[in-house]
């Protein structure tokens, strides 16, 4: 299989939010020339390894790809034009912070091919905006999506809930109001304490303490209640879309596709080995300027470990998937793929459901999927 | 040539619980050149990453030092630093046998406690002579002359010449070791009768093999001196004779008065039972000398391992352990869920958790303890097949037939409790809830001495924690076994998800057992994670439901965010996940962490 999928990563931010554990760094002046050829290098030695087939999507993120002067998008565009061809109607996604400055961009990224957005609105008022450390205002932000849906063919924005204290009442005000904004793709996350992150180090010393999960899982609920309702049903646990309007780029890591990664910290996927790019911006650059790659790791993974993969990323999905279509793929025996006794009693507590060869996390089942998972996955597909 | 008998002096170090004997043994150490400023560290005989995490000492250990005293002469002084908590009293019991003296450490701010008591009565019936040592003088709280006249009050000892110390500062260390030299009488010995030595201690050390710590009453042993361990019967060829000083040093002999090593390519580890008497082969002693007070475990529990697979370590590793320690027992037992594992016999609960520990810990073995238990006799009726008999039971998986029995005895014990009077009120009422019977009660100064008679099974498992927290560490407590009575007993199943765990399973008297069962499946509830399902666990005897409780059924769990096609995470979650699942065990399809079946039975609050 090759990879129809191109992801590039641009790592700077102009601050570090305190909830965020992505390759995203600040520094002060970046030499765009630098890495214009250090990014067109990295994408050149992936094309000489994987190329063959047209990209159907490309996915600025990061960091904060807005940041990018959209000339410089525009040349890796044209650069990946011509090391893979596009496909009719390709999809380019750049993520994007709404603060005004940002937002000056849009019309330019849109005219150097970028032709849906992907916005950091994170929450609707000032006073979550602050908590979660955000430079933009609810005001700006709401300009800075009204300025993308005009320039850009598809936008989509996230937002950030179960915040410390987040009530049903609150959150239903809010998610009405955002399904009122008219996007047909919303990205709903959870607010999670990672590790590393300022928040991890508020929540041990006491500043606040996380929602907990019983009303955490109540927001859940009324979440897919919320977007139900108003035809933007949730196609992957956090991702929700009106029918024809998922994200195909991220649809390829679900389905477990190949996918180029390019750029600090990126991930691939090529014909059954992982590649995995320098996290460091600097560590990345010095190694494309002197080996031509940013490639850190590149390693090749076990069948029944591939056929793992592909299970717990397909089971985020609305869709399901396919045992007997996996075990064609892999050439292993649906048995040691899943652990059908399991499967018979989660469904019977109607966490999964099973027809055929085709099973599904049912949505009561989806906010629990990291602990069905074990249970799903067979013993002999995970290196323990 | 050893030396001469006037020279050595031999002595143990004995206190309640943390009144400073380890300290006070490093300072000795220190003064005497044993180590250098660089080899030092804080309580340097507690080598044990157990006891240097707990701050406590759990075995015995003992040290040969030089001191050239203020008389000019360098004697040799053989220390012997021992434990302070009640589990290991054993420990104690068998350093004093090997001594003529003793060093009564007492805590200046503390005062006499409960092991104060029962470690010099200990030391009185062994003819000692007693050293009093007044510590911590250091404290701001420190009231040294009151404690002096404590011990005279309390313990009847003359405390007027006793040493006031500060092992942590080091004030008062040169006094003691002239009032050593001066008090402790020499041993006595003679060197040409037949070899008569003490096999005091013995443990397994990975280089040696079984090291053997003796103390020598007559003759003296060499290297390639054969020797026959008179109660086992075996004999051996002496390959090692040494001292730890405290680095291990080889000497040429150990002769008649002295303490040291030997090794003897001993390869069972039954063949070194401590108490042993050793001569030698040829022209040997005839009479042993009188061996040590067999210990009765009072407390037994399952281990299992985790693994199946990990019997055979498990089997080996105790036997290794059990060198080590001659105060627990083992056999082999068979569960219905758990499979092959042993019952083991320990000294208490503190014991239990300290063994449990260093199997998991020294040879990395994960283990299931199931719940403690003490031994019941039970009297069963006939039946038409059965002649009536008397048993002994060890395990409530053991139960017999209700119908059958016609009476149970449990085991008794007489708790001697002192505690500064304020926290009298709450101790009492603790006793009480356990089922005591108060027999006396006696003040002393500020202080309350009360002598409760309580069931053995109402203390092994936390009662002692209890006491330390209601009385926020001042209350202290010593006990001696005092028979079996009868008792209204019944067996207490819990049940997880409807499935009876063999392993929860509990004897409690029918008067309490209502509360026990409420508690054990209040505390269950927080010790077993939530479940994809709603889990009941109840409590029942007999048929009879008298507890119960629900876990919810989880509800979230969930990687909200799976960015930028990071696999690589997830997959290492799900590896972590499988590993934890395979180290829990199922019962009625629940996952029931390790931790959960100590844990569940520690009654706390009530
Ligand atoms: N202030 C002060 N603290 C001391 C003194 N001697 C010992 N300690 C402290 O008391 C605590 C207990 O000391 P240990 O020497 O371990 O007591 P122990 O009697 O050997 O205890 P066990 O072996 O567990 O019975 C430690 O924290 C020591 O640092 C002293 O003279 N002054
Ligand atoms: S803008 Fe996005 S990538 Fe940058 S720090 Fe904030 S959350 Fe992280
Ligand atoms: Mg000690």
């Amino acid at each position: 299989m090759m990879a129809r999928a191109l992801y590039i990563h641009w790592p700077f931010c102009l601050k570090k939010c305190p909830y965020c554990d992505f390759n995203s760094h600040v520094r002060d002046g970046v030499d765009v020339a630098r890495w214009q050829a250090a990014l067109v290098a990295d994408m050149r030695a992936e094309a000489a390894l994987a190329s063959g087939e047209k990209l159907s999507s490309i996915f600025f993120g990061g960091g904060t790809p807005s940041l990018m002067p959209p000339a410089l998008v525009e040349a890796l565009l044209r650069e990946a034009e011509a090391l893979w061809g596009f496909a009719e109607g390709i999809e380019i996604t750049l993520e994007g912070n709404p603060s005004s400055v940002e937002a000056r961009n849009y019309a330019d990224l849109a005219s150097a091919g970028v032709n849906r957005a992907s916005l950091g609105l994170q929450a609707l008022d000032d006073a979550k905006l602050r908590f979660l450390g955000r430079l933009h205002s609810a005001e700006e932000g709401l300009r800075a999506l009204e300025t993308a849906q005009n320039v850009f063919e598809r936008v989509s924005f996230d937002l950030i809930y179960a915040l410390p204290g987040h009530t049903p009442e609150e959150w239903r005000a809010e998610l009405s109001r955002a399904l009122g904004l008219g996007t047909s793709h919303l990205s709903l996350y959870q607010l999670t304490i990672e590790p590393g992150t300022k928040f991890a180090t508020m929540v041990r010393q006491g500043d606040f303490a996380p929602l907990d999960d019983d009303a955490a899982a109540d927001l859940y609920s009324l979440t897919q209640e919320l977007t139900s309702a108003a035809g933007l049903p949730a196609y992957e646990i956090s991702n929700h879309a009106r029918h024809g309007e998922e994200s195909r780029h991220n649809l390829t890591y679900w389905r477990y596709q190949d996918y180029v990664g390019i750029g600090p910290g990126a991930h691939g996927r090529r014909s059954g080995m992982a590649t995995q790019r320098h996290r460091k911006p600097e560590n990345w650059l010095s190694a494309v300027e002197e080996r031509g790659s940013g490639c850190q790791h590149e390693l090749a993974i076990p069948v029944p470990e591939q056929a793992s993969e592909a299970l717990l990323m397909g089971l985020r999905l609305a869709e399901g998937l396919d045992i007997a279509a996996l075990a064609r793929r892999f050439a292993l025996p649906e048995e040691q793929l899943v652990d059908f006794a399991e499967l018979e009693q989660l469904a019977s507590y109607g966490l999964v459901t099973r027809e055929a060869s085709h099973i599904t996390v049912t949505p009561a089942g989806m906010p629990l999927l990291d602990a069905i998972l074990p249970r799903v996955v067979a013993d002999g597909l995970v290196a323990a | 040539m050893s030396t001469d008998l006037s020279l050595i002096r031999n002595f143990s170090i004995i206190a309640h619980i943390d009144h400073g004997k380890s300290t006070l043994a490093d300072r000795l150490i220190q003064v005497c050149g044993g180590l250098t400023e660089r080899e030092m560290s804080e309580q340097v005989l507690d080598n044990m990453d157990i006891e240097r995490e707990r701050g406590i000492t759990i075995k015995a250990q003992t040290v040969r030092l030089n001191y050239t005293a203020k008389d000019g002469k360098t004697y040799e002084l053989n220390l012997m630093d021992t434990p302070g908590h009640v589990d290991f009293a054993y420990e104690v019991s068998r350093s004093l046998a090997a001594c003529e003296g003793a060093l009564l450490v007492v805590d200046a701010a503390q005062g006499v406690e409960a092991q104060t008591l029962a470690n010099v009565y200990q030391s009185i019936e062994h003819d000692h002579e007693i050293v009093p040592v007044i510590n911590k003088i250091d404290l701001p709280a420190a009231e040294p002359e009151m404690v002096r006249k404590e011990i005279e009050d309390i313990i009847g000892i003359d405390a007027s010449e006793a040493v006031l110390t500060s092992a942590k500062s080091g004030i008062g260390i040169e006094d003691v070791l002239e009032a050593v030299v001066a008090k402790i009488p020499p041993p006595k010995g003679d060197r040409d009768a037949p070899l008569k030595a003490m096999l005091v201690d013995s443990w397994y050390d990975p280089y040696l093999g079984v090291v053997i710590l003796v103390r020598v009453m007559d003759g003296w042993i060499k290297k390639g001196l054969e020797v026959k361990f008179m109660q086992g019967g075996t004999t051996h060829l002496v390959d090692r004779v040494g001292c730890f000083s405290p680095k291990r040093t080889d000497l040429p002999e150990i002769g008649p008065g002295e303490i040291g090593f030997i090794t003897a390519q001993i390869k069972e580890v039954e063949q070194a039972r401590v108490g042993d008497t050793i001569t030698t082969m040829k022209n040997g002693a005839p009479t042993p000398l009188k061996g040590y007070k067999e210990v009765q475990p009072v407390v037994f529990c399952g281990l299992f391992p985790v693994d199946a697979a990990d019997f055979e370590k498990l089997r080996e590793s105790i036997g290794k352990l059990r060198l080590n320690d001659a105060s627990f027992s083992y056999e082999m037992e068979t569960s219905a869920a758990l499979g092959f594992g042993f019952r083991c016999g320990f000294l208490g609960l503190l014991h239990l958790e300290i063994i449990q520990e260093r199997l998991s810990r020294e040879y990395d073995l994960d283990l299931i303890t199931t719940a403690p238990s003490v031994v019941y006799r039970i009297q069963l009726g006939h039946t038409k097949t059965e002649d009536a008999q008397t048993i002994e039971l060890h395990n409530p998986a053991d139960y017999p037939d209700p119908s059958r029995i016609e009476m149970i005895e449990e085991p008794w014990i007489k708790a001697v409790i002192y505690t500064p009077d304020e926290y009298l009120g709450a101790i009492l009422k603790l006793c009480q809830d356990r089922r005591g019977i108060q027999t006396d009660l006696t003040y002393v100064g500020g202080r309350a001495q009360v002598t409760y008679e309580l069931p053995l099974n109402e203390v092994v498992f936390d009662f002692y924690d209890r006491l330390k927290s209601i009385s926020r560490g001042y209350a202290s407590f010593d006990y001696e076994q005092i028979g079996l009575r009868e008792g209204d007993l019944v067996k207490m199943n819990i049940l997880v998800n409807n499935e009876p765990v063999d392993a929860l399973s509990l004897i409690v008297h029918r008067s309490v057992a209502e509360e026990r069962g409420r508690g054990m499946c209040e505390r269950l509830k927080d010790l077993i994670p939530r479940h994809l399902f709603k889990i009941p666990i109840q409590a029942a005897i007999g048929g009879k439901i008298i507890a119960r409780e629900t876990i919810a059924a989880l509800r979230k769990d969930v990687t909200a965010k799976c960015y930028g096609g990071d696999i690589s995470r997830k997959k290492k979650l799900l590896e972590k996940q499988k590993k934890g699942k395979a180290r829990m065990r199922e019962y009625g399809n629940v996952s029931i962490p390790q931790e959960a079946f100590i844990a569940a039975l520690r009654m706390g609050e009530e």
